[in-house]
């Protein structure tokens, strides 16, 4: 009786789940993303127009968000894994092969974004926000050139102990390395060596190490910090003598992407809202809140009229491109680690 | 009449229970507190011992191989050059920094803690608990606010050092941020209250006729300090130091915000591990390193005790 009961249960949840038309898809969403990064007016204007009710839940770093997910956490439909990590989760079977390259928005992704390292052909992913990293120097304090590298490590007297870096041992590191003129993800003993005293020796004109780069200018505890395009906008805002650096030894990219994880619930749902998330004047409103570009064409004409002429995101003529660092092999880890804790120990 | 038939349940299992064994009693009674110290103490615990006999997974994770690799880099390290195992400092001097400045947060705890657990336990009764709910007061805010709002206070442009430039102590800011005496600061400020609570419950127990009595016999104050006060309100002091102690070595929030992140105690060490270093084994290695520490430390003062109480008798 009791079997007959379930079966029976069971034929009609999934006669509901089959009868169900795709476009009055309703249900939920769990979104898991950076800590203050999402625009509440995109989810309200999302939310209306699918009937999805979204779930917000933030991480602080990549680091935190791959650590989560090979323990395993579930429960998550769509992830906002930064451009090395997509690689990373890739390689290590955690996310869906959702084919996102077959939604019918597709084809507003910019071409240049499609075959990036991390996704080949965007098999897994899209683009979601993508922007730099380099620095912020308050040109009350110092006037010169500030598109070198020289400005942070080796600083002009006034910027002597006024310096922040970023808590990011791989930044950091990558830094000093386009300072030095050495590749990326490198093992090679001699030029590590030469990255460690150089890190040693900017240590003393360096006040903190740091994420939290606008608080830090703006209140004057420092004069020059590192940051991201993006949050150096928000940081201009509130105080307009801090110019961004566009250093000619070259910069870090990154790209957050979307992605749908092993075990996430609501699949169609998170293929809807990657869908729409690939209409230009939707990524446009994320673009007005975070003050970042986008990966879809047609965007721009959305943007608010100071986020369009913005010069952190417009680099002047001549300054190299960005570059996207994938992440380094185990040697490469263990050695940066070894680095880094000589620095700080 | 079901109501009646509760009651009688009710009665019959109340008198199984204390028709009990005391002993099978107590074990009935602990059994919840048991099932939630294995289940979420002691289960993860023997987790991250196990993970520290392991070998890191390339992205984080771990591999399940045997391994002694974790704790030989805690004292070692392969030379960037050669590639020989050599003995190296790092681990131990963060290890090192992290129990001076516990030690330090302790001493500077129990000499601000017991005068002021002394100065509320002689008040009368009344004012005595008002003063004792106000010690609880900083613990209705998170630490994390507690610590930003310490940052505030001692930036360039802040409070302090206003006031220091106000009244003509100091002609320019002073760099009071980042340092380590930021970092003891906020170590003394956030573990304060667990000195002088432990020392008022032991303070608060004495006779002060001993104190009187004395005082009689020609006692001077240092001489009642030492003779009556320190020794009757040693189990408190010696607890105080333990509560002080043990979360000041395995701090983070402090040397990260207070100390600008320059300084790693091996709080940030372990946290490090488990995020860009990817190496877990390595994370679980040092917190088991620092779990023996204060263990250690724990049976020294354990047995000390017991020797003491031995002389006593």
């Amino acid at each position: 009786m009791l079997r007959r009961l379930l079966g029976a249960t069971a034929a009609i949840l999934l006669a509901a789940s089959l009868g169900t038309p795709r476009a009055s898809a309703e249900g939920e969403l769990n979104f898991y993303t950076w800590a203050d990064y999402t625009s509440p007016e995109l989810i309200e204007k999302f939310e209306a127009e699918t009937g999805i009710t979204v779930n917000i839940d933030t991480f602080a770093s990549n680091e935190d968000l791959l650590a989560k997910m090979m323990a395993g956490a579930t429960g998550y439909d769509i992830i906002v894994p930064g451009d090395y990590l997509v690689e990373i989760l890739i390689k290590e079977d955690l996310l869906q092969r959702v084919e996102p390259n077959q939604l019918a928005n597709f084809k507003n992704v910019e071409p240049r974004w499609i075959d990036v390292y991390w996704d080949p052909g965007r098999n897994y992913s899209i683009p979601w926000m993508w922007g730099t990293t380099s620095f912020n120097v308050n040109t009350d304090v110092f006037d010169g050139d500030i598109h070198t590298l020289a400005v942070l490590f080796d600083p002009p007297d006034v910027l002597k102990g006024r310096i922040n870096m970023f808590q990011d041992s791989v930044e950091v590191i990558n830094m000093a390395l386009r300072y030095l003129g050495f590749p990326r993800c490198n093992s090679n003993p001699d030029e590590m060596r030469q990255v460690q005293d150089l890190l040693l020796r900017q240590k003393e004109w360096v006040r903190s190490y740091s994420m939290d780069p606008k608080e830090l200018i703006v209140s004057g505890e420092v004069d020059a910090t590192m940051n991201w395009d993006g949050y150096a906008i928000r940081t201009r805002a509130e105080k307009p003598s801090v110019a961004f650096a566009h250093p000619m030894e070259g910069y870090t990219g990154w790209m957050d992407n979307l992605a749908v994880p092993k075990g996430a619930e609501n699949v169609e749902n998170a293929m809807i809202f990657m869908d729409f998330m690939m209409v230009p004047e939707n990524i446009a409103l994320e673009s007005n809140y975070v003050g970042v570009n986008g990966g879809i064409m047609g965007a721009a004409q959305y943007f608010d009229p100071e986020l369009a002429t913005a010069p952190e995101l417009n680099a002047p003529q001549g300054t190299p491109d960005p570059e996207f660092v994938p992440a380094c092999e185990d040697d490469v880890v263990r050695l940066y680690d070894q680095v880094w804790t000589n620095v700080m120990k | 009449m079901a109501e009646r038939r509760d009651v009688v349940d009710q009665a019959t299992w109340v008198d199984r229970f204390s028709s009990l064994p005391a002993a099978r009693r107590s074990l009935i009674l602990l059994s919840p507190a048991f099932a939630l110290i294995g289940a979420f103490g002691l289960a993860p615990l023997g987790l991250i011992l196990v993970y520290s006999f392991l070998v890191p997974g390339t992205y984080g994770g771990v591999v399940w191989e045997l391994s002694f690799g974790a704790y030989i880099q805690f004292l070692f390290e392969r030379d960037i050059f050669d590639g020989t195992l050599t003995f190296h400092l790092s681990y131990l001097q963060i290890g090192a920094r992290s129990v001076i400045l516990a030690g330090l947060a302790v001493v500077g705890c129990l000499l601000i803690g017991f005068p002021t657990a002394y100065f509320i336990a002689t008040r009368p009764p009344g004012l005595r608990n008002v003063l004792i709910f106000l010690v609880t007061v900083p613990f209705w805010t998170n630490l994390l606010v507690r610590t930003f709002s310490m940052m505030l206070i001692l930036r360039d442009q802040g409070p302090l050092n206003s006031i220091l430039m106000g009244i003509g102590i100091a002609e320019k800011p002073l760099s009071l941020l980042y340092t380590d005496f930021a970092i003891g600061l906020g170590l003394l400020y956030s573990f304060l209250p667990f000195m002088v609570l432990p020392i008022y419950a032991s303070l608060e127990r004495i006779d002060f006729r001993l104190v009187e009595a004395a005082y009689d016999l020609y006692a001077n104050r240092w001489r009642v300090l030492q003779r009556i006060l320190i020794p009757l309100s040693l189990p408190g002091i010696a607890g105080g130091c333990f509560l002080v102690f043990i979360p000041s070595l395995s701090s983070f929030l402090a040397p990260d915000l207070l100390g600008g992140g320059k300084h790693l105690m091996i709080g940030n060490l372990i946290a490090q591990q488990f995020g860009t270093a990817r190496n877990w084994p390595f994370g679980a290695a040092a917190a088991m390193i620092l779990l023996s520490l204060v263990l250690i430390a724990l049976m020294i003062y354990a047995r000390q005790v017991a020797r003491r109480e031995r002389n006593v008798a």
